[in-house]
């Protein structure tokens, strides 16, 4: 035992040092700000655009049409129809996939080194010169209407839903981004050309690369992917607005043995000074693992559930605090009981400071691990700049967690949780509820 | 321009051959005393260090009656040991920054934890500390037992696709536990006993049935020796019986299923073979069966994609599937999400006509060579997650294969032949060896 206590030492300082990558940011020479960490170990690079604005700046009458528009960039552009496209980007290799999200479109690309100039080529066709055919349109559509019908029987998609519609009942948030059969049925070539024009544009677009490149090339490969967007010019953003949930359990009928339950209500924006302190607190309550409150009050002491956890969805527009969890229809009751008694207790008496001592130790010593990878850290990068980090976060990072004591935590559970304004979206058959 | 593309051409093949040996250069692999294989991965990119125990063990090697108790006893190692109280490993995971879990497969049951690499040898004395130590009491079992059910409940009860993948399971294996769901039988679930899960345990958690893959940022030789402070110290079963499971007998008759529920909202159209499997030392048949799945289903541009999507509008969606990684007899897949006006004999139809089509058009050998380039271009991108490596190589050494055999596979793939594929086609596409499955509501 006393080699193996050595080498702790030893690769302990070392992991120290080489703990978190080197985040360079550089201007490209049309001036696009992109950031870099070089990484030459495997001869490909991970690339990450962010589009800001996302589907929640499309009108509502066509709720979807911007789905529908990322849906059809690989279904045929230039002088090639979608077969061609795949063909060409089969032989070379390369991996690209578009989301949409309420409030970013997001381009992820992973391409060899050896062939990156060609495939570079094929990405911006994608983006900047769509054709959007008749044919591709119809065939999109298809796929789109099937999707929805689905999630009208999938009970975390129909809980989802209508928790949204309840927070959110005059805003993008409150529906979903795939539209509905009226809106996808309305949707146009025009419109799709329309919501290509404004949700791809060279001024709202955050990049960042990881691999096989260096900042000067980079420089040149974003430039060529980019110059040929246009330029947006001001179009109306979504406002901040707080949720419109009132307390009380809510039954959707649906025929399964299991219920499905989403719970919560407000949550707190990610640009709060009590964030940090209310990132630990939900990791306390219901964060990942086996270790939370929730996880061992609903699961492993009373087997109500095979998973229950709870998180902050703080997005740009609006946040709230959830929760999920699956229940047979005869545990529901015992279920929601136990929830709304964890979310009184914290609520009330706080947590302890060995429960303090351990999120802080498990979120710190968790963060530099999750830099592993090309293709997670060119995420990490993306998502810091969407949050408007800095690119030295990922040094100081810790430290805030750190920095926050238990009177902080004390305070902002009061802050947070509000037991008296549970709402519970429950999907099933529930026993004992109306 | 032309110049420039050839030399890109050129490069691009020395890299490819320089990375498949980097591959095997990052794996070194041991054998302790006591029968417990180990295999380190190096990856040093990151201060990372992935540590999992794979068993040779899983679903398929339960005794009649208690379906499920493999996976039961999967989440019964979380609880109290001689040496740990019940949740203090994952405890101390958490608290050191990691993540933990575990999963059970009719071939393997694994265990891992993701931490820090300088939090290794805590890990790997609390994995070896559970192999054997385990301290059940009667309550544990009551309480996870309701987990288990509420696991079948979320993963298989309020799913069809789920459902019906057990029926069709259960029709295309006549003799071996391959048809039975990893999962349990729900009746045999609510009745698996503390002896029940401790037999299981007795049987097959054991040094020289297990595998033990550390992948990251570590050196090979610390590895060996904290293994042999660790798992080394652990006697072997001397009782472990050679893994042979019941055999499929020879099949005579198509088999169909109709499943019919209310919460299916897109019916859709599925037919599973019988089909080989990977086997050590003889994996092209499998090679051929992994590239037909692709050449069918792989990508807009796939044989059932451009034919029932493209050109005749039929289907919303198709695909094929195989998963060549298995200690026994595996299965094939064709299946067909049908247009709004197209009912599911039609789709049925549509597909053997397309496979027909394919059959008779053989292989198309621009399609073959584009898969070959992802092939050799995927082994690149695996290299960016060493958790996917450590669970790939796991997967293989619990399933009947070797590193040897690892290492052969991506050479073998660029080897077939396109008469292979479709030799490989015409054994596997036996009707009588089949269940076809129409899921509506």
């Amino acid at each position: 035992m006393i080699r193996a206590f050595v080498t702790i030492l030893v690769t302990f300082i070392a992991s120290l040092v080489q703990a978190m990558p080197d985040i360079k940011t550089l201007t490209t020479p049309a001036g696009t700000p992109a950031w870099l960490v070089e990484d030459h170990n495997i001869p490909f690079v991970a690339l990450e655009l962010r589009f800001i604005g996302g589907t929640a700046i499309e009108p509502m009458e066509k709720r979807g049409v911007t789905q529908f528009m990322m849906g059809l960039l690989e279904e045929g552009s230039g002088d090639m129809d979608a077969q061609a496209f795949s063909i060409a980007k089969d032989n070379l290799a390369a991996s690209f996939s578009y989301g949409s999200y309420a409030d970013v479109l997001t381009v992820s690309a992973k391409f060899l080194t050896e062939n990156q100039d060609q495939a570079i080529e094929l990405l911006r066709q994608s983006l900047v010169d769509p054709r959007f055919d008749a044919d591709a349109i119809e065939r999109v559509r298809a796929q789109i209407e099937s999707g929805i019908k689905s999630q009208a029987k999938d009970p975390s998609d129909i809980a989802s839903a209508a928790f949204n519609a309840e927070a959110y009942p005059n805003h993008p948030y409150g529906s979903d981004d795939l539209g509905t059969l009226e809106t996808i049925a309305s949707v146009t070539a025009a419109d799709i050309r329309q919501a290509h024009a404004t949700g791809l544009t060279r001024n709202r677009v955050l990049v960042a690369a990881v691999g096989n490149i260096t900042a000067v090339e980079l420089g040149v490969l974003v430039d060529r992917l980019l110059q040929d967007l246009p330029v947006a010019g001001d179009i109306e953003m979504p406002t901040y607005v707080a949720d419109a949930l009132s307390a009380g359990v809510k039954v959707i009928d649906f025929p399964t043995p299991q219920s499905t339950i989403l719970f919560g209500h407000a949550g707190i924006p990610r640009k709060d000074d009590d964030f940090f302190a209310a990132y630990l607190l939900n990791h306390i309550l219901g964060g990942s693992g086996f270790e939370s409150r929730l996880m061992s009050e609903v699961r492993e002491k009373r087997g109500l559930t095979y998973g229950i956890g709870s998180f902050l969805a703080s997005r740009r527009y609006g946040d709230l605090l959830l929760g999920q969890v699956a229940t047979a229809n005869n545990t529901v009751v015992d279920t929601i009981d136990v929830i709304t008694e964890e979310w009184r207790k914290i609520a009330d008496q706080g947590v302890t400071q060995a429960e303090l001592d351990a999120a802080k130790k498990y979120l710190t010593g968790s963060y530099p691990l999750r830099f592993d990878g090309n293709g997670p850290i060119a995420n990490i990068l993306a998502g810091m700049q969407f949050q408007g980090l800095s690119p030295d976060y990922i040094q100081t990072r810790n430290d805030r967690v750190n920095a926050i004591t238990r009177e902080d935590i004390q305070r902002v559970a009061r802050r947070l949780f509000q037991p008296e304004k549970l709402r519970f979206i429950v999907v099933g058959q529930p026993e004992g509820l109306e | 321009m032309i110049l420039r593309l050839l030399l890109s051409v050129c490069v691009g093949l020395t890299f490819v051959t320089a990375s498949h040996a980097a591959i095997e250069d990052q794996v070194s692999e041991f054998m302790l005393d006591n029968g417990m294989q180990v295999v380190v991965i190096e990856d040093h990119r990151a201060p990372v260090v992935v540590h999992m125990v794979w068993y040779r063990a899983g679903a398929a090697d339960e005794t009649p009656g208690v379906s499920g108790v493999a996976h039961f006893l999967e989440h019964l190692l979380f609880k109290k040991t001689k040496n740990l109280d019940a949740g203090e490993l994952s405890r101390t995971v958490a608290e050191n920054g990691g993540t933990d879990n575990a999963f059970t497969s009719y071939d393997y049951t694994a265990y891992y934890q993701r931490v820090a690499a300088d939090r290794l040898p805590i890990m790997m004395q609390m994995e070896a500390d559970r192999m054997v130590n385990l301290d059940l009491s009667e309550d544990d079992i009551l309480v996870e037992r309701d987990v288990i059910i509420e696991e079948r409940n979320q993963r298989t009860d309020t799913n069809p696709s789920a459902l019906y993948r057990e029926q069709a399971n259960a029709a295309l294996f006549q003799n071996h536990r391959y048809g039975v769901p990893v999962i349990g039988w729900r009746h045999e679930m609510s009745n698996l006993t503390l002896s029940d899960a401790l037999a299981y345990y007795k049987q097959y958690y054991a040094p020289n049935n297990a595998v033990l893959i550390v992948a990251g940022d570590v050196v090979p030789d610390e590895v060996l020796s904290l293994a042999k402070e660790t798992y080394g110290q652990i006697p072997p079963n001397p009782n472990l019986l050679e893994r042979k499971r019941p055999s499929e007998p020879p099949h005579f008759a198509p088999r169909r299923i109709e499943y019919v529920d209310e919460r299916v909202s897109q019916p859709y159209v599925v037919r599973s073979y019988l089909a080989p499997e990977r086997n050590s030392g003889d994996q092209r048949p499998a090679a051929a069966l992994a590239l037909l799945a692709d050449i069918l289903g792989d990508g807009q541009a796939s044989v059932l994609q451009r034919k029932l999507q493209f050109e005749t509008q039929e289907a919303l969606y198709a695909s094929a599937s195989y998963s060549g990684v298995s200690l026994d007899t595996t299965s094939f897949a064709v299946y067909m999400v049908p247009s709004a006006d197209v009912s599911l004999k039609d789709a049925e139809a549509a597909l053997d006509r397309t496979i027909a089509e394919f059959m008779e058009e053989g292989v198309d050998e621009a399609q073959l060579d584009r898969l070959k380039t992802q092939y050799r271009a995927a082994g690149i991108y695996a290299q960016d997650s060493v958790n996917g490596l450590a669970n790939a190589y796991g997967r293989a050494l619990t399933s009947g294969l070797t590193l040897q055999d690892i290492h052969e596979w991506p050479d073998i793939i660029q080897s077939i032949t396109a008469e292979e594929i479709l030799a490989a086609a015409r054994d596997v596409f036996d009707l009588n060896s089949s269940v076809t499955g129409w899921i509506r509501k």
